[in-house]
């Protein structure tokens, strides 16, 4: 599915507008043509800046966002609850490492993804993101245990494939 | 109705504010500056989503509704690009990683 620049930009515009709609919540004829003003002049930004590419915006990935997200809701909240409970522990029965590993994703955004999505989970966090990989400080051999799993890995893979 | 809304949104808030605050003891009991980012983690994931999810009980499903559920994305995309900057900027003022002895670092 390639879309051609125009096309995004478009579906860019077509969104900001539903928010400025959404936002405003009044539909007088004044602001509507401010926010039509509005758009239209940050369309001109962007464009200017870099022409809004499949990372610049990523609508090939929406759908499967919709399944993405909800999977990372429940993993966060898995291990919120075990850095909870290493907290609250008298002994503090931290071991913290710093690993390194390879992820599989194909493209930058995918990497991004991964990333954030590392981070995001408590109990552990991506330190650096380069070409060789990514580095992860973890808070306890747990809590990496849950990420070289794979899990993850696979689903934002498959994520970023969804196009 | 209105009363089970009101008991399930107290539940939530609560549950945010335990969030919170086992954060805030974790940031104390933290022996460096990185195992202090997970445990301010805490505070930012599940402590905004509950407090939030509970405050969007108390609207009327309404525009505040959608501006809350906002908040929350805006809060979980860009709260671990800060923390990512502030884990790389520590690495880069050359914070050395506590790391638990066995592991013989990396």
């Amino acid at each position: 599915m390639t879309q051609r620049p125009v096309a995004r930009v478009a579906g860019l515009c077509l969104l900001w507008y539903a928010m400025w709609l959404l936002m405003s919540g009044h539909y007088t004829n004044l602001l509507l043509t401010l926010g039509a003003v509005s758009v239209v002049g940050v369309a001109l930004l962007v464009t200017r800046m870099l022409l809004p590419d499949r990372e610049g915006a990523p609508f090939h990935i929406v759908p499967g966002l919709l399944f993405y997200l909800p999977w990372l809701v429940v993993e966060v909240f898995k291990s919120n609850l075990a850095v909870a409970r290493v907290i609250l522990s008298p002994r503090l029965p931290i071991r913290p490492r710093v690993v390194d590993f390879q992820g599989h994703q194909k493209t930058d955004l995918g990497r991004f993804i991964y990333a954030n999505s590392i981070t995001l989970t408590p109990g552990t966090i991506t330190v650096r993101l380069d070409a060789e990989g990514f580095r992860i400080h973890a808070l306890t051999r747990e809590a990496l245990d849950g990420t070289e799993e794979g899990e993850m890995d696979r689903r934002v893979c498959r994520l970023e494939g969804a196009s | 109705m209105e009363m089970v809304l009101d008991y399930l949104s107290a539940a939530l808030l609560l549950l945010g504010s335990f969030f919170v605050v086992v954060g805030g003891i974790g940031v104390l009991r933290m022996p460096d500056v990185f195992t202090r980012m997970h445990a301010a983690g805490l505070t930012d994931t599940m402590g905004s989503f509950f407090i939030l999810t509970g405050l969007m009980l108390q609207t009327g499903f309404d525009g505040v509704t959608l501006r809350l559920v906002m908040i929350l994305g805006f809060l979980w995309f860009t709260s671990p690009v800060a923390t990512h900057a502030l884990a790389k900027a520590a690495l880069h003022g050359k914070v050395e990683p506590v790391v638990h002895e066995d592991e013989g670092g990396d």
